[in-house]
């Protein structure tokens, strides 16, 4: 068993296959698109699969470190053509099988016209500690 | 006055204490819950002196937190009414009924992760707390996954019988579990395993046990300084002697009955490695002949994979090589077992690209950071050439 990231991306990821812009959606496609990842999010609950599960806002900004006792330097907001993180589930399952049928579920959310919207999601396995029979 | 009732003492009395409940008439889930109720309760605050016999203590706290959760459940008021009004018997544990909580904890409608943290509780009695922390998920997650484990097994007896096989495999995967948390999951996973095969009479259940007392043996010299020491680098001084012999002498038992098994044949590979005075001393030949084994077994990609590093040893790298040949690059470790044998055929360049492979694809911090290390020291003997 092991942890999987699912990342979902407001932009910058590959072309989803419902490429309707999120700014033409209707409100009722809208609520339908949430509505669904609520339930999903609600099943991964009750399964005890969900670890944790946030969306993000699209304002944001860079930040680094510029020395001992300076203030950090802060960049930002975002430029347009900046790959953007809209939030993601957090998942312990029981195969890698498992985190692609998640995965894939999560992609299908209705978008405009109320078909899949088929986007790409980004999974990633977590780093975990190594198995109590290495070495 | 008070003492305290050592946590082992309480863990160990917790499946019993379960196939009390249901065998006074609660189902499983209720029992199940009970149980943790009066376990977090003994744990909370010292049991009151005078408590001789925990498990007494516990079926009586565990039996009315049971009927406090029946009265709150209106539709089962009748129920209820009938099982106040019996007499209590006498705690009478069964061993049956500990082995039937093995069997229903890891019966095939549970996905393993959730066969892992039925068994935790329910036969090894941790709180979810602990679980939780040790599996770095929220308590809420854990204590929904086995709500719902315990959902899927509504209607299944305690008292069925199970496939031992499966019980094994679980009890492999929780030892593997890795370390965190407060609670260590090996020793639990090692406890676990030496009260079944106390409860039975099947030698891999013995191999199983053996193996993990010999894997776990090595623990102490497996990271020092928060860095992974490969087997080969460990050192053997800090190896837990105790351990390796318990393990060899259960191990040698169980090959006695003469009913082989992959847990066995594992076991006896581990044998070897824990037996060689050094690195240099150990018997390669003959763990080759256990893979030989292993694979009969099963053909699986990981034993291919050991299979070859061991020829690589035994019969020098190329031939290791050609034997890696066989196995897919998607299986793990597939890359540092091929830059660890170029790297023993003397070619550096290909060993140091295969170790930073290694590294990009590893699922674990201290086996990327080791394998970055070993990418880095070939690339300071190259810049010396």
């Amino acid at each position: 068993m092991a942890k999987y990231l699912m990342l979902k991306h407001y932009r910058g990821g590959r072309p989803a296959v419902n490429s309707v812009p999120m700014d033409q959606l209707t409100p009722d496609e809208w609520a339908a698109h949430i509505e669904y990842m609520q339930d999903m999010e609600k099943r991964l609950i009750a399964s005890g699969e969900l670890v944790s599960s946030e969306g993000l806002s699209m304002g944001g900004a860079w930040v680094r470190f510029d020395g001992e006792g300076r203030p950090p330097v802060v960049d930002g907001p975002f430029a347009e053509t900046k790959d953007l993180i809209a939030g993601w589930m957090l998942i312990e399952v029981d195969s890698y099988q498992r985190a692609l049928d998640l995965a894939s579920e999560l992609s299908a959310a209705p978008w405009a016209g109320g078909t899949p919207l088929g986007e790409w999601l980004e999974l990633r396995e977590v780093m975990s500690a190594p198995p109590a029979d290495a070495g | 006055m008070t003492r305290v009732v050592p946590t082992t003492a309480l863990r160990r009395a917790i499946p019993e204490v379960v196939g009390i409940l249901v065998r006074r008439g609660a189902d499983f889930a209720s029992a199940e819950d009970a149980v943790q109720t009066a376990l977090v309760r003994a744990l909370e605050r010292p049991v009151v002196d005078g408590v001789r016999d925990i498990r007494a203590w516990l079926v009586t706290v565990a039996w009315r937190a049971f009927l406090d959760q029946v009265r709150s459940d209106g539709a089962r008021a009748a129920r209820e009414e009938r099982l106040a009004q019996e007499p209590e018997p006498g705690p009478v544990p069964q061993r049956d009924d500990t082995l039937g909580l093995y069997f229903l904890c890891t019966h095939p409608a549970l996905t393993s992760t959730s066969a892992i943290a039925l068994t935790l509780r329910a036969v090894a009695g941790l709180t979810t707390r602990q679980i939780a922390d040790a599996f770095l998920v929220p308590e809420a997650t854990m204590a929904q996954r086995i709500s719902r484990a315990k959902q899927r097994l509504v209607g299944i007896p305690l008292d069925q019988p199970g496939d031992l096989s499966r019980v094994v495999r679980v009890l492999y995967l929780l030892f593997n579990e890795g370390y965190s948390g407060e609670i260590d999951i090996a020793a639990e996973a090692i406890r676990v395993t030496r009260q079944l095969a106390a409860l039975t009479d099947e030698p891999e259940v013995d191999g199983l046990l053996a193996l993990m007392l010999l894997h776990h043996a090595r623990r102490p010299a497996r990271v020092m300084r928060g860095r992974l020491v490969p087997l080969a680098e460990q050192d053997r001084a800090l190896w837990d002697v105790e351990a390796i012999a318990e393990g060899v002498t259960i191990l040698q038992s169980a090959l006695a009955r003469d009913r082989l098994g992959q847990y066995q044949a594992q076991a006896a590979i581990a044998a070897l490695h824990a037996d060689a005075p050094s690195a240099a001393e150990t018997d390669w030949v003959q763990i080759v002949e256990w893979y030989d084994e292993l694979l009969a077994f099963g053909d699986s990609p990981v034993i291919r994979l050991g299979r070859a590093v061991a020829i690589g040893e035994a019969d020098g790298p190329h031939a290791g090589l050609a034997a890696l040949d066989a196995v897919g690059d998607d299986v793990p470790r597939y890359h540092a077992a091929l830059a660890y044998l170029h790297e023993r055929a003397g070619e550096v360049d290909a060993a140091a690209a295969e170790y930073a492979e290694a590294a990009r694809r590893a699922t674990s911090t201290l086996e990327q950071q080791h394998l970055l290390r070993q990418a880095e020291r070939l690339r300071l003997t190259q810049d010396l050439d």
